[in-house]
């Protein structure tokens, strides 16, 4: 699937200091219906977002006006649970294009890496930073810079380096995919399958 | 004399670029897959290794009758059309091997020791009961592996997980794997692979290793996994897709090859003590909220989860801290899932239902793993136990675990579930879960409150 390049992206940031977001909570399992991949983020945080007849609830996040961006700041252990790649696109389709954590589930951060949104690791005390320059100006900007694998504060300069696998960020960098990797090395992994005894 | 090798990388090195030997698929997280596979113009490279059933999205009463939500019909006709397509073995709603995917897998002998599994389902570390390196993916990856039999994946770090000793009685595998999650926390084992090691998973059914094993992303582990043992060759041994014969016999010294070398080492290793762990039962919306069914709501500090959030946790259970969970009156009782929808669960449920009657206040449902289960239940007799308890069977699927079909549980009432998930509103919008073994869920479903299921045992 065809994303974004990713080199660096300078934006306002969403806070959501919450911990163990699971990706029920991302997309609940009744949006899950779909054939195709499309309006997902129609439906992102459904249940924290709207009330049962629709209706926003005023004090979620995402109908605060007072907060917008591209990056998504989340608590410690976000995206934890489900498997549902459904999670990453809700957060793509809403137009996040980084979601930054002190902790991530593997299979959330993975499924982020293989659709284009780049999920950046800090330190809790750098993620506590985040938090208050968001809390003091709604307008702070933060930028992360995938070459050089670095997010900064650029209200007060602060900045920390994250790490990322090389192969996925020559990935993201160029809006490659895994599977035009693998299909290229078709005839090694039919030889291998050969050997396999099941 | 090589280094020693654990049991995770004798499986993990055997795969050159993690090539994949058995890719299960369902209707929910595969139709995008097949539609990414067609944009590239790319096919199904081993349509013999991908095997397809329905499961998440599914009724569970009335199977005979066309699905009434026409999205969830969609999905399955999607799932059927792509099977037909590709050449994939699908076994769809009504098919007699139909049930969850992680429970039909074994059943049928596809699942073997030393296969890499993978799935769109992060339950998929079920098939670890079998010493096979078995994970959950995602969509983009269940596209990776029709396309190209392989998936890319960093080396996990390697945890092993011992608990020595002997349970007591009204302990069930359950109890041992939220009591784990419970002392290690939610995301405990997050960026790990997990082995299970010592007496109680030695003496553990395959049924019991399932349970645990399929509960290891609760810790935020990837996969867990048991070293195959000769209960595993029995329990496999005979079965539809199983090797048989010659090809069988020449599987066996490999599949025993696969345990850990003698001074192995690993990233954590903890140990504990079978003796301590009670009949559990989970408080908060993560399955590492859960303690002893005796015991109170622990304050904040004395959790692992940040004090907001353990707050807010509490909030939507309808709980405080020190309250005892014994007693707290419960609406709704779900027996099955992939983490205990086997033959054993139904058992156990039956022992404490037999010769009782279903407590008034308490909605039932009781869902099958699988046909083949179904089939078990009725042939034991469990059946007849359960009907004359007050209790009704209903038809296999994933049912209220995570309340993709009709089956859910509606706001603010309380199950008490033997699934794999308390998360807020998982089986249906504001409903609370209180996540337990099949005997717990018994003794609720009986006294229609939160019980202890070993006093029921007592009375027997």
């Amino acid at each position: 699937m065809a994303y974004d390049k990713f080199t660096i992206l300078r934006s306002t940031a969403v806070p959501m200091p919450i911990e163990n977001v699971d990706t029920d909570q991302i997309i609940p399992a009744r949006f899950l219906k779909a054939t195709e991949r499309k309006g997902f983020g129609d439906n992102l945080f459904r249940d924290w977002r709207y009330n049962n007849d629709d209706t926003p609830k005023p004090d979620f996040v995402l109908n605060n006006p007072t907060y917008s961006g591209k990056i998504l700041v989340g608590g410690k252990n976000f995206g934890s649970g489900s498997s549902r790649e459904h999670a990453a696109w809700a957060i793509y389709d809403y137009g996040f294009r980084c979601v930054v954590s002190s902790f991530f589930a593997d299979i959330f951060k993975n499924n982020c890496l293989n659709i284009g949104i780049l999920p950046v690791t800090v330190s809790p005390e750098f993620a506590d930073k985040i938090f208050a320059a968001i809390e003091a100006d709604p307008k702070t900007e933060l930028e992360v810079n995938l070459p050089e694998q670095t997010i900064t504060l650029l209200s007060t300069g602060e900045s920390e380096s994250f790490a990322i696998n090389g192969y996925k960020k020559h990935n993201l960098t160029n809006g490659y995919d895994d599977i035009d990797y693998l299909l290229s090395m078709k005839s090694e992994i039919e030889t291998f399958a050969e050997t396999r005894p099941f | 004399m090589s280094t020693p090798k654990t049991l995770f990388d004798k499986v993990w090195d055997a795969h050159v670029i993690r090539h994949v030997d058995r890719h299960f698929i369902h209707e929910v997280t595969s139709p995008v897959a097949f539609l990414g596979l067609e944009g590239r113009g790319a096919s199904v490279l081993f349509s013999g290794r991908t095997f397809a059933t329905a499961d998440h999205n599914t009724p569970t009463l009335n199977q005979h009758l066309p699905v009434a939500d026409p999205l969830s019909a969609n999905q399955l006709a999607a799932l059927e059309r792509n099977a037909i397509k590709y050449g994939i073995s699908h076994w769809g709603l009504g098919h007699e091997k139909n049930g969850i995917v992680h429970v039909v897998g074994p059943e049928n002998g596809i699942t073997l020791p030393g296969m890499t599994i993978v799935c769109g389902d992060s339950h998929t570390s079920t098939h670890g009961a079998f010493g096979a390196i078995a994970f959950g993916i995602g969509t983009s990856e269940v596209e990776m592996v029709l396309a190209s039999q392989c998936i890319m994946q960093p080396k996990p770090k390697k945890m092993r997980i011992s608990v020595n000793g002997t349970l007591s009685k009204g302990v069930l595998p359950k109890d041992v794997i939220l009591y784990i999650i419970s002392q290690i926390s939610a995301s405990g084992a997050t960026g790990y692979f997990v082995e299970y090691a010592g007496d109680v998973f030695e003496n553990m059914s395959m049924e019991g290793r399932m349970t645990v094993c399929n509960m290891s992303i609760e810790m935020g582990a990837r996969g867990g996994m048991i070293a195959p043992d000769q209960k595993t060759l029995d329990y496999l041994n005979g079965r539809e897709l199983a090797p048989k014969g010659e090809a069988w016999d020449k599987l066996v010294p490999y599949w025993e090859s696969l345990k850990t070398d003698e001074g192995a080492s690993f990233d954590i290793d903890l140990t504990f003590d079978a003796a301590t762990i009670e009949p559990q039962i989970t408080y908060g919306t993560n399955p590492g909220l859960g303690t002893g069914v005796t015991h109170q709501i622990p304050v904040a500090e004395a959790v692992k989860d940040g004090a907001a959030s353990y707050k807010k946790s509490l909030q939507y259970m309808g709980f405080s801290e020190n309250e005892s969970m014994i007693g707290k009156p419960i609406d709704f009782v779900f027996l099955g899932s992939c983490t205990n929808g086997r033959i054993e669960d139904f058992r156990a449920f039956a022992s404490i239902v037999k010769g009782r009657k279903k407590a008034d206040n308490v909605t039932a449902w009781l869902v099958p793993g699988s046909h083949i289960v179904e089939k078990q239940i009725k042939d034991e007799g469990i059946l007849d136990i359960l009907t004359n308890a007050g209790f009704q069977l209903r038809q296999p699927g994933c049912s209220a675990c995570l309340a993709m079909n009709e089956d859910k549980i509606p706001a603010g009432k309380y199950a008490v579930s033997t699934s794999n998930r308390n998360f807020e509103g998982r089986q249906g919008p504001g409903a609370r879960t209180l996540l337990a073994s099949p005997l717990v869920a018994a003794a609720a479903a009986v006294t229609g409150v939160v019980t202890d299921p070993r006093i029921l045992i007592d009375n027997e």
